[in-house]
Order: C-alpha cells, then sequence, then structure tokens
C-alpha cells in the first residue's frame, strides 16, 4: 500500500515513503520539514497551502502526495534565489501583511503570476491571490507592493 | 528636541522579513518530535440535552489511543468574567458541536475515529434558540445554577431567569427629554451572530512533564489571562500559577476570537491526563466557526427624540443579545455596549438596557468592535432618518450633537478631548457629501452613507502592561512584552516608542513574543488598548535605560546629567558639541576610567503601566458614579455606492473612514487598520450570513458557505484619514484603533442604500438578495 515517491522540494530531490492518502501539505509539513504552506480550511478554500507543483499553484491541501511523484514542489523557501524577490522587498517595505498567516501562499501565488506577467496590472495582481484568503489588510497594501515592485521601468513614466 | 525621528514615521514592520519569508513560527508550526499526541473531541449533537450515559469503551479499545477522558475526569468550570462554561459538559450540553469528551491518540486520523466511536446517550431538552423566547417567564432555563455562579462585582446576573447579566445605564429623565422632542422615532433593529475568520485556526500544544510543570503552546491573545484561566480551572489537580507557563509565538489574526479562553483549556486539561507527552488540538475549519466565540446577535429597540433645530433630547436603547450558551466573555460586551449605546453624541437624557440573554446557540464572546459594531448600526441608521424627518442633512445633524471634550458621558464621568467634528468634515469631503451622482447606466443608482463611531476599550479598572527592556552588545534592543502581534503592528509600535525614547531605530530593536516564564505581564491584547496602555510601560522601561545610560556616562565622563541627551544611537552633550559616544561602546560593557576600573553595566530597563483613575463600582440602576472607560476613540465614515437595481448587486465605490487615534505611531499601520477594518466591516453587511437550522446546528461552517471577501471584493476606493488630538495620558499621545475601523460600515452602507433605493433595511445583512428582493416588493 505504500508508495516510494520523489519530490524535487526547492530545488532539493526528497526521497519518502508515503500512504496513498497522505496529502501533500501533511507531508510538506509533518514529513518533509517545510512549515510555510499553512493549514487553514483542509478544502481547499482558503490558499494558505499554497505551493507551486511545476511552476503552477496548486492548493496543497487538495493534493495527494502521490500526485507530487516525479515532480516540482515549490514552497516560499524555494522562490528566493540571491535573496529576497523584488515583491518580497517591497512587500516588507509598505508593511503590506498583518497576521502573515496568509502571507507564504500569497508570496507563491504572486511569483507565479510575476513568472508568467513580469508587468501586472493592480487587476491582474487582484485576479492571481483571489483565491488567497487573507482577513487583516483589504489587501490593497499587497496588490499595492506587487504592482510596485514589478512595475516596467521603461513604461512607468506613461502612467498605468 | 521635540522633534519625533521614529514615532510617526512609516517604519516597515519589524515583523515584515519573518512573514514574507515564511519564517514566522505559528504554534502549528513547532516541532514536538515523535511523541507528540493529538486530540479530537467528542461533540454534543444536540443544542440542548441532558447526558444520560457515556460509554467510551469502543474507543478505548481502538489500537493507538492512548486516554479517553470525559467531563467526569475535569468536573471544572472556567471563565473570564463568570464562570459559567466547563472544560466538558457535565450534565448538560448546551449547544450543537460543545465538547463532551476527548481522545487522545497517537495519530490524528485515529484520535477523529475514536471519537466518533464514544457512545453518549442523551435526553433531549427543549432548545432555546431567540433571545425574545429566552425571555419568556415559561422558557426553559438554561443555567438552573446561574445564581451561584462566580462573577465579576460589575455583572447583575438574574438567577432563575435566562439573563446572565443586565446593565441599566439613566442620565437625565428620559420620559422628560421626549416630552421635549418636537420629533421622536422608533424602530427595532436585528444583527445577527457572525464569525471572525481568523486564517489559523485555533491549536494549542499541552505537555505537562515528569515533574509537574504544565507547558501550553496556545495560538492566542491573552497568554496571562490564560494561564490565570488554567491555573483557576485546574486548582484543584494542584496546579497553580508557578506551575504553568504559556507560550504565544506569531498568532495568524485574532479580531477577538482568540482573546480569553476557549478550547485551549481542552488540552490543557489533556496534558495532565496524559502526562510526560505533548498533546496537540487543533480545530478544523468547522470548529473554528461553532465552538470558539460569535459574535452574539442583537435585537435593538432604538428610540430617538430631537427638537426640530436638530438637538437630541433624549434617546432610549433597549438592547437584547443573544449571549448563547456560555457569557463568561460575551457578558461583558454586554456590558460595554451598556456602557456606551449612546454613540459619540451629546444626550442629556438617556435610558439604556443592556440584557446579556442564554440561547442553546454558540458561546458569543469577543468579537473587533466588542458589541459597538452592532449597536452602531441601529443606531446610525436611526440618526440618518431622524435627521431626514427633522428636515436636516444627516453630516449637519452629527455635527450638531457630536460628543466634545468635557460633555458627560452616559455614565456620568467626563469625555476625553476629540476631533470628532474635524473627523466628520474630512470624511463627509472625502466622499463628496452633497453632491449627487448619476450614473450612465439607467438600472444603477448611486447613494450615499454616512455614521460616526465610538468606541472605548472595555477592561476591568486595574488592567495593566509591563515591560523589560534590555540593550545588547552592539547596541540594539530586546524588549519583552506580553501583548501580541496579531497583526496590527503592535511589535512595531512599541520598537518606535522605546527607539524614539533611546535614539535607536526601530530595525535594530526586536519585541519578543510572549513566554510567561520571561516576558511580564500583559492582562491581554484586546479592546484596542494596547498601544495606549503597553505603550506606556515600554515608554517607562525606556525612559528607565535612558536614565542609566545617563548616570553612567555622568559617572565615567563628568558631565552635568541635565546637559546629556541621545541622539542618533549615541550619547551627547549640550555643552560639548565634540562629545558624541556610541552606545555600543559601553551599554554592555560599562566605561573605563583612567585607573583601569569601570562603571556602568548592562543597561536594562523596566516599566508598568495602570490606569490610577479607573473604576468600576457604580449604582446598579443607573451606572451613574464610577469610571468605567478610560477613554473613547472616536470617527466618522462616509461611503459611496452603486447599485443596480435589476440584481441588487453593490459596488463600493468610495469608502472614507477619519479616525481620531490620537498620535499615529506608526501612520502606514494605522492605515492598515482603516482598511481591513473597514473591509471587514463591509463584509459583515454584504457577504456574511450565518445560517442555523431549526435545531440549532450551524448550516454554514466553512467559507464555501460562509463568504469573506477576496482581493477582488474589495471597495474601489478606500480612503484612510488620520485625525491627531492627543489623549493626555497616551504615549505620545497615542490612543486605539484597532476596532473601530469596522463598526461605522454597516450603517453607513444601510444609509447608502436608503439614499440610492429610498429602501430602509433594518436588519443585517444588506446582501444583495436582500434588497432585490425589497425592490420587487410592492410598497
Amino acid at each position: 500500500m505504500r508508495h516510494d515517491i520523489e519530490v524535487r522540494l526547492n530545488g532539493e530531490w526528497r526521497s519518502l515513503e508515503v500512504l496513498p492518502r497522505e496529502v501533500l501539505l501533511d507531508v510538506l509539513r509533518a514529513r518533509l520539514g517545510v512549515k510555510s504552506p499553512k493549514v487553514g480550511c483542509e478544502r481547499g478554500d482558503c490558499g494558505a497551502c499554497t505551493v507551486l507543483l511545476d511552476g503552477a499553484s496548486v492548493r496543497s491541501c487538495l493534493v495527494l502526495a502521490v500526485e507530487a511523484d516525479g515532480h516540482e514542489v515549490t514552497t516560499v523557501e524555494g522562490i528566493e534565489h540571491d535573496g529576497l524577490t523584488a515583491v518580497q522587498q517591497e512587500l516588507i517595505e509598505q508593511s503590506s501583511f498583518q497576521c502573515g498567516f496568509c502571507a507564504p501562499g500569497i508570496v507563491v501565488a504572486a511569483a507565479e503570476l510575476v513568472t508568467r506577467t513580469p508587468h501586472p496590472t493592480a487587476e491582474e495582481v487582484r485576479e492571481a491571490i483571489s483565491g488567497n484568503l487573507c482577513r487583516c489588510t483589504g489587501y490593497e497594501a499587497i496588490v499595492d507592493a506587487v504592482v510596485t515592485a514589478t512595475r516596467d521601468p521603461i513604461r512607468a513614466g506613461e502612467g498605468t | 528636541m521635540n522633534e519625533l525621528h521614529h514615532v510617526g514615521s512609516r517604519a516597515p514592520r519589524i515583523d515584515g522579513r519573518d512573514k514574507v519569508t515564511g519564517a514566522a513560527q505559528f504554534v502549528d508550526d513547532i516541532e514536538f518530535g515523535p511523541d507528540l499526541l493529538h486530540a479530537a473531541v467528542v461533540e454534543s449533537p444536540h443544542a440542548h440535552a441532558r447526558i444520560i450515559e457515556i460509554d467510551t469503551s469502543a474507543a478505548e479499545a481502538m489500537p493507538g489511543v492512548v486516554k479517553v477522558v470525559t467531563g467526569r475526569d475535569f468536573p471544572f468550570t472556567f471563565g473570564l468574567y463568570m464562570k459559567d462554561r466547563y472544560v466538558f459538559a457535565q450534565d448538560r450540553v448546551r449547544f450543537v458541536g460543545e465538547q463532551v469528551a476527548a481522545v487522545v491518540a497517537r495519530d490524528p486520523a485515529v484520535a477523529r475515529r475514536a471519537a466518533r466511536a464514544v457512545d453518549v446517550s442523551y435526553e433531549t431538552l427543549p432548545a432555546v434558540l431567540d433571545p425574545e423566547d429566552a425571555l419568556e417567564s415559561d422558557a426553559t432555563l438554561l443555567h438552573p445554577g446561574l445564581g451561584e455562579y462566580p462573577h465579576v462585582p460589575w455583572f447583575f446576573p438574574h438567577g432563575g431567569t435566562n439573563v446572565a447579566h443586565w446593565r441599566k445605564t439613566r442620565k437625565g429623565d428620559a420620559d422628560a427629554g421626549f416630552a421635549e422632542a418636537d420629533v421622536v422615532l422608533e424602530d427595532t433593529y436585528r444583527v445577527p451572530r457572525y464569525a471572525h475568520c481568523a486564517i489559523e485556526p485555533h491549536v494549542v500544544v499541552a505537555k505537562q512533564d515528569q515533574a509537574g510543570r504544565l507547558t501550553v503552546w496556545s495560538a492566542s491573545q491573552s497568554p496571562y489571562i490564560q494561564r490565570d484561566l488554567f491555573a483557576q480551572a485546574l486548582a484543584p489537580l494542584g496546579l497553580s500559577h508557578h506551575d504553568i507557563r504559556v507560550i504565544t509565538p506569531y498568532v495568524g489574526g485574532g479580531f477577538g476570537g482568540k482573546a480569553g479562553v476557549t478550547m485551549e483549556i481542552i488540552g490543557a486539561a489533556l496534558a495532565t491526563a496524559v502526562k510526560g507527552h505533548p498533546v496537540k488540538l487543533r480545530w478544523t475549519r468547522e470548529q473554528e466557526f461553532y465552538n470558539t466565540y460569535q459574535r452574539q446577535g442583537l435585537v435593538a429597540r432604538v428610540k430617538v427624540g430631537a427638537r426640530s433645530d436638530g438637538t437630541i433630547t433624549a434617546l432610549e436603547h433597549e438592547l437584547h443579545w443573544d449571549a448563547g450558551a456560555y457569557v463568561e466573555y460575551g457578558a461583558n460586551v454586554v456590558n460595554a455596549a451598556g456602557l456606551s449605546a449612546t454613540g459619540p453624541y451629546r444626550i442629556p437624557n438617556v435610558s439604556i438596557d443592556s440584557l446579556c440573554i442564554y440561547t442553546n446557540l454558540p458561546p458569543g464572546g469577543p468579537y473587533r468592535g466588542f458589541g459597538y459594531s452592532e449597536f452602531h448600526f441601529g443606531l446610525e441608521s436611526h440618526m440618518t432618518r431622524l435627521a431626514l424627518e427633522l428636515g436636516i442633512d444627516p453630516v449637519e445633524f452629527r455635527r450638531i450633537n457630536a460628543i466634545g471634550e468635557g460633555d458627560t458621558l452616559p455614565y456620568g464621568a467626563e469625555m476625553n478631548p476629540s476631533g470628532l467634528i474635524e473627523a466628520i468634515d474630512r470624511a463627509a469631503a472625502a466622499v463628496g457629501w452633497g453632491t449627487t451622482e448619476v450614473p450612465d447606466d439607467p438600472h444603477k443608482r448611486i447613494g450615499k452613507g454616512f455614521a460616526l463611531f465610538w468606541k472605548a476599550p472595555a477592561m476591568p479598572p486595574n488592567a495593566s502592561s509591563a515591560s523589560f527592556l534590555k540593550f545588547n552588545e552592539d547596541g540594539s534592543i530586546n524588549i519583552t512584552v506580553s501583548g501580541m502581534e496579531i497583526g496590527q503592528g503592535y511589535l512595531t509600535a512599541m520598537a518606535q516608542i522605546a527607539g524614539e525614547v533611546l535614539a535607536v531605530p526601530p530595525s535594530r530593536i526586536r519585541v519578543e513574543t510572549p513566554d510567561t516564564d520571561r516576558n511580564p505581564y500583559e492582562w491581554q491584547t484586546v479592546a484596542s488598548h494596547i498601544t495606549w496602555s503597553c505603550g506606556n510601560a515600554v515608554h517607562g522601561a525606556a525612559v528607565e535605560a535612558r536614565e542609566r545610560i545617563i548616570e553612567t556616562v555622568h559617572a565615567a565622563r563628568g558631565y552635568e546629567e541635565g546637559t546629556l541627551y541621545l541622539e542618533d544611537e549615541m550619547v551627547k552633550c549640550e555643552t560639548d558639541p565634540d562629545f558624541g559616544l556610541p552606545l555600543r561602546d559601553f551599554v554592555i560593557s560599562g566605561l573605563e576610567m583612567e585607573d583601569g576600573t569601570w562603571r556602568g553595566g548592562p543597561i536594562v530597563g523596566s516599566g508598568s503601566f495602570m490606569p490610577d483613575f479607573a473604576s468600576a463600582q457604580s449604582d446598579p440602576e443607573t451606572s451613574q458614579g464610577g469610571h468605567p472607560n478610560v477613554h473613547y476613540t472616536v470617527g466618522a465614515a462616509g461611503v459611496e455606492l452603486e447599485i443596480d437595481i435589476e440584481t441588487g448587486k453593490m459596488r463600493v465605490l468610495r469608502a472614507a473612514l477619519a479616525v481620531d487615534v490620537g498620535k499615529a505611531i506608526n501612520p502606514t499601520t494605522v492605515e492598515g487598520q482603516i482598511v481591513g477594518g473597514m473591509l471587514q466591516g463591509l463584509a459583515t453587511v454584504l457577504y456574511e450570513d450565518m445560517r442555523f437550522d431549526d435545531g440549532g446546528r450551524l448550516l454554514n461552517p466553512n467559507f464555501t458557505d460562509y463568504k469573506i471577501p477576496t482581493s477582488l471584493d474589495t471597495p474601489v476606493q478606500v480612503i484612510p484619514i488620520i485625525v491627531e488630538v492627543p489623549q493626555p495620558d497616551g504615549p505620545f499621545g497615542a490612543r486605539g484603533v484597532g476596532e473601530h475601523t469596522m463598526i461605522p460600515a454597516a450603517p453607513m452602507l444601510a444609509n447608502a442604500v436608503a439614499d440610492a433605493t429610498g429602501l430602509r433595511i433594518t436588519s443585517m445583512p444588506v446582501t444583495a438578495e436582500k434588497v432585490a428582493m425589497a425592490l420587487l416588493e410592492p410598497v
């Protein structure tokens, strides 16, 4: 009944044995020691457990661990390369988050957006993080920070 | 010297990096190793029933089950203001979902399975689901023992009824006031229950070690209250404060829901049953909705009289609170509203009755706004209606009656300094009050709404705060306090206050999350009092450290103490411009004298704060004579709303909120409170709607069916406005702001709906469905 799986977690291949019923979120947190994806609702509503699966955001509470076998999983720890990303720096600068429980999921969702759309509009940012519930901020400071951090330097002068 | 460098700056949050990198550790993230046990509770399926028998044998026989406990193992009550809540249900259950027993197992899935195998037989009792029904003379009593429950002296329970507390406030002569009025308007408003919806569910891990020490890691706003209530409830097991340690790391949102003690008492009790092992209890999202606290429901009858010149002459406000099965905390919500349900108005004749009524629904309790959001819905709807009936502009009507410094409060004390008029004017201007917008689309209407708000911290008169501060070798600072960073920016505000006094930038100050073994006392992080109260304690600690610094430099270098001051992380001297001694050079090591001896030593400071003017003693029939509230924070808000009259769908085009914070320690985080609180308030009126079936079971305990706003549901524009009329006893003039920002949202929206459509909706929420259906009805 147990399955051997291999997951490329934040750039490093990790091997482990899982039961078919184990969900990726629990495996990441309890078995692989990555705590940034959070348990908020366990039914895909809140987005606090958002991770990237081969670069696409998924709710890790709705993914079975066996489905991640042979795939790449990226959490907020894995999106930094040389220090913080520009989006992370701006989120800090603007004090965008409050309690911060939703932050890892939102940072991951924003990272996916910026990979596909390097200079997103505010509306595109809202759409991209609309699956991540935040009860504290009213979202505006988060949206502003992502837009500011990714503003196209050439087109910035034209206004948006 | 009076120029501020750090207080009032938009310093980035000192916890920002922790949060955007995933480094921030919450309770559920702490590793407890392979010995960690998991708990699940057995819940009541009935709103009201007598427990006949509990058979735990099947659960106990399941492999992996370590322990099964019931109310028989823990026959203890607990509660913050009144001891009416049970660790586990005893002879009866009083709401659907109440904990009856618990299973501890090696694996969480086994614990859940075993909990389902516990067989409880019940004899159902009539359930009381409506507060008005609960007041009937033949109503079933929820708490026959009400008369014997210990409670704070400012509660007045009516034993033998379902009224757990009745706060009466009487000022002047209401009947005479109504006789003087040219217009008297009376109506009843209804506010349902709401859920906090912090994204982090409640979670507790507790361990009683072999030596008897009980340590509890808890997602809480209230580490010291938790220790105190654990110590009180578990005293029969031989535990006291000395034996209990509560550790509270970052918490993923509170909004009042993690104040006091709810499910954490189960974890603490279970730890004593499985001594030597850590045990974790994490609420599911469903449990989060029905077994922590809910915001209480309210039926409010409001009667206000005014003269034709717009002067309010009298107010009568009868508040019937659907307080739920246990009111150990919620009764104080009722109390707070009963003292302040005039709103921020100068009213000479007042009669308020605020009744805390038991119902067989989940326990009511603290929720951002603490009763004020609830009564403001009716009151501020009513004020707009009364103004229009008098033919006076609703904003002008509020300006006429706005309470000012020195005016007499409902309970007789004097109103604190306030910038209410400035707030009114600026909020009105920001939404273009007085101008009418006509949409291009003939199916749309645009309306404007306005509301004032006020709120005071509701707390015991001796609620207090304390702080320790120490320097490090590099001149950086660590501060320990026991307030909670629940998102509001408290840690940063404390760093800014200390940084201001000690000339150290906030980025070089760590403010540590609580551990009751190490961090000094704090009552709890509620009531929007923490910047004010703990800010004063931190200010005191910083001043003490500054005195040590000055003494040291005086002793070692001979400068007169009065000429020394701190600037840019250095000690400087007014009489010697060449002197500049970096703090890092001596705050640990001290200063060397010519003979090789040393002066000074590690610089530390401590501070504590307790208001010495507050008093809860007053006449129970009138509430006159005491000083229960330390101060009120006031403000005003306006909204411009677009309504599709065919679908009822509403879009908030502009929302402005002006609040007098005394002094914004950090304007960015204050604006964060305004924007976030505004959306939380708008959600209660536009989207959220808690539904129970006729057996008292919550039908929508999840985010699929209980809708909180996403990033696509925000107003087009939110305009935060900071007013600063200093609070004389606040740190740098600051007073609280956290809760206030959601209070005006619901009435201002209802007022805008009425402005746009003529439709007056007197019950929350004001959803698109309700608006559309009302517009369809023939008038």
